[in-house]
């Protein structure tokens, strides 16, 4: 039991961090109607990102971390919340009109791109920064010595998840760019005829998935304490797997479904093999589409002539 | 940071050297923010496992200096050449220079291939990037079944690819069966796990499709690398043995085939064989492919891409068809496998990474979908200039990935942007592609 619950903590933890990358994946999808291949590179690049601010505000002599923590999400957010601009204005808004693989395979050069640049950039190898958030809180202790600890990153990072959706809701629920964007999910050619800036929308989407991604990468970075290059392309497919699962097009479901896919992962990992963990988690990619295509919150696709 | 359609509006109301370097300075400001961390800094774990890191200010300033000097470039290019107007009937005189090009060009090709072991016999390199190129014609040419035909988005075909190489692989070392023997079997087998792919994708269109096969493509190598008792995990299969010409070895023995011929052995025989083979089996997966588009199941291969409600509505069994085209596109992947594990000697799942499939999809599609002599041209231009960059090896995959970018804005539709259709009433015009749909997976 306490080792469920030590694995039920993990697998929320990690499927936070899922759920901030598949938002980026389920908006795009909601409203181009692509998939975003580069996404989970877009992480990976956050990641970087982070990972470097850090190096040089640490020897630059800052030692608050809260204040640390802060500038390097600021800047985290904001260079790879670029990235997902450019992206999207070099290999995805020429080809917005043209026939419908051409996004897809360029969005998958675009990948390639991100993946060998930052292989390039930074090196082939794995990148490690020592913990910065040590401590936690001893929940339970059972007779047998298991003990089950909630660390305080953990909480961090599920704290951060919470607020960022809320703030994230509100922004599609409350605000004009918010409204444009649901405009331009229903009908892009509709919302142009009423004033909607339709190609600032579309970026500002990127924008916004982009810099989630970022937080994403920031947290994976605090929690593993290490990032490579090549970690984007697996963790891309899995909040793929969490957007498709929670219903893609749904933000909640996103979020729900990156939460299933941590625990999924995490439960397989700890119950069944560590090995196969990957495997479980395209299987059920599969499993998903063959059964439940619009997945838990999503709204079935009408199939027009 | 540099084109766009919207753009490009502004370009021509205001195209003045004040507006150019404006662009310019602009995408310099955004290529500064993007590259200054990535590129000014440089991290790297020393040996205690300690980050240190380490400023590139230098490459920053020049690449900055670069994407300022090619936005200017690109935006004069623009200015010149102007929107090239989309289109749809190719004019005659086009035509008639493609056609006259295209009813020589491939039998010139053929010719030249097949007389390449005869020019090139003593460059050993040559005929080795010959046999691979001609790998990745048929692989594409595979590809084309399922893709350029059926209009199915297939990500994972270097599954196909995998399981043919490992059949064979594991047959050989394991019970010593023969190339011969193993060949046809890794065809079925590949078609055995197309047909099971096949089975519960057979609802799932377009995009769905793609992450679909993607994902099928990382579990099968996901297996290969953990069921170690089997597949040997990351270490693969070596010791695969060579092919036999149907029988009869060819190596230095007294009963080899240079021996039985009575010429004086050399270990370019053996390449040239493996030449040879690659090329029949690559002709066959033409020749197949050509012949099955004159027949029902092609032609409802043709109409799946086009529509398929209509193609429902018409009584097509949409199952069969889509079934038949994974399973053939499978079978060549398999065929082209059991050739590439006879060839290496030796396999492991890196040869499996999903790079290879988008590689294969990228051949298919430079090459126009459908087109069997541009996906040969696609081929060779791709794994040609792959070897341009060889000596670059860390920039490789990167130049790929700008390259698809590239050839997907400029040319979305591939060279080869236009078909001839399959069934016409009296003549058989050419069209453009843009007129073809790509199907809906």
């Amino acid at each position: 039991m306490d080792y469920f619950a030590q694995q039920l903590i993990n697998g929320l933890v990690l499927g936070s961090i899922y759920g901030l990358i598949a938002i980026g994946y389920t908006m795009v999808y909601g409203i181009v109607g692509m998939i975003n291949f580069a996404h989970g590179d877009i992480f990976m690049i956050g990641g970087f990102i982070a990972l470097i601010t850090f190096l040089i505000l640490i020897s630059v002599g800052l030692t608050a971390i809260p204040v640390i923590l802060l500038v390097v999400l600021l800047v985290s957010m904001a260079i790879t919340a670029l990235y997902g601009w450019t992206i999207e204005r070099i290999a995805y808004r020429p080809l917005r009109h043209s026939f419908r693989l051409a996004p897809m395979l360029s969005a998958i050069g675009m990948s390639f791109v991100l993946t060998n640049y930052s292989q390039v950039a930074q090196g082939a190898r794995v990148k490690p920064i020592p913990p910065f958030i040590k401590g936690g809180y001893t929940l339970h202790e059972s007779a047998n010595g298991f003990v089950i600890q909630l660390s305080n990153i953990q909480i961090m990072v599920v704290l951060t998840t919470i607020v960022l959706l809320a703030i994230f809701t509100w922004l599609v629920s409350r605000t004009r760019l918010g409204r444009d964007m649901r405009a331009c999910e229903q009908d892009q050619t509709m919302a142009a005829l009423l004033g909607v800036d339709v190609d600032r929308t579309i970026s500002m989407t990127f924008v916004i998935g982009a810099a989630l991604a970022a937080v994403a990468g920031l947290m994976y970075l605090l929690y593993y304490g290490l990032v490579d290059f090549f970690m984007g392309f697996v963790a891309g497919i899995k909040a793929f797997t969490a957007a498709v699962l929670g219903g893609i097009g749904s933000l909640p479901g996103a979020m729900l479904g990156g939460l299933a896919i941590g625990l999924i992962e995490t439960f397989w990992s700890a119950y069944f093999s560590v090995e196969y963990k990957d495997v479980a988690a395209f299987s059920i990619l599969i499993v998903v589409l063959i059964f439940m295509p619009t997945g838990l919150l999503g709204r079935p696709e009408v199939e027009k002539v | 940071m540099t084109a766009t359609s919207h753009e490009t509006t502004k370009t021509r109301r205001s195209a003045g050297i004040p507006f150019l370097l404006k662009t310019a300075f602009i995408n310099a400001v955004i290529a500064l923010v993007l590259f200054s961390l990535m590129i000014g800094i440089r991290t790297e774990a020393g040996s205690d496992g300690q980050l240190t890191y380490w400023t590139r200010f230098g490459d920053l300033a020049s690449l900055v200096a670069a994407v300022f000097g090619g936005s200017i470039v690109i935006e004069l290019l623009r200015q010149w050449i102007g929107a090239t107007g989309a289109e749809k009937l190719v004019p005659a005189s086009v035509q008639n220079g493609v056609s006259f090009i295209g009813r020589y060009l491939a039998p010139a090709l053929l010719i030249f291939t097949l007389l390449v072991p005869v020019i090139f016999y003593n460059q050993r390199y040559i005929l080795d990037l010959a046999i691979l190129v001609l790998t990745y014609v048929m692989l594409g040419w595979g590809l084309n079944v399922v893709v350029g035909l059926a209009g199915l988005l297939d990500l994972g075909y270097v599954a196909f690819y995998a399981v043919g190489a490992y059949s064979y692989g594991l047959l050989a070392t394991n019970f010593g069966w023969s190339f011969w023997v193993c060949l046809p079997l890794a065809g079925i087998l590949a078609a055995f796990w197309g047909v099971l792919l096949g089975f519960p994708v057979l609802r799932l269109r377009g995009d769905y499709l793609a992450i679909v096969t993607l994902a099928f493509g990382e579990i099968i190598r996901l297996v290969i690398i953990n069921w170690q008792d089997l597949t040997g995990g990351p270490n693969g299969v070596s010791g695969i043995p060579r092919p036999s010409f149907f029988g009869i070895p060819i190596d230095n023995s007294d009963d080899g085939l240079a021996a039985k011929l009575g010429i004086e052995y050399s270990p370019t025989h053996r390449i040239v064989f493996l030449f040879y083979l690659i090329l029949a089996l690559a002709l066959l997966t033409n020749w197949v492919t050509i012949r099955l588009r004159r027949l029902p199941i092609g032609r409802a291969w043709e109409a799946l891409r086009e529509d398929e409600v209509a193609c429902r509505a018409l009584g097509i069994n949409t199952t069969t068809t889509k079934l038949t085209a994974f399973a053939t596109g499978a079978m060549f992947g398999g065929f082209a496998g059991a050739f590439f594990a006879t060839r290496q000697g030796f396999i492991s799942p890196e040869s499996f990474t999903f790079q290879e499939s988008a590689l294969v999809l990228a051949i298919v599609v430079l090459g126009g979908m459908g087109s069997q002599l541009g996906v040969a041209l696609a081929a060779l231009a791709m794994i040609g200039g792959f070897e341009l960059f060889r000596s670059l090896e860390t920039y490789r995959m990167l130049v790929f990935g700008m390259a698809m970018v590239l050839i997907m804005i400029w040319r979305p539709r591939g060279l080869i942007g236009h078909r001839a259709p399959t069934v016409y009433l009296t003549k058989a015009q050419a069209i453009s592609s843009d007129l073809v749909k790509e199907g809906h997976g």
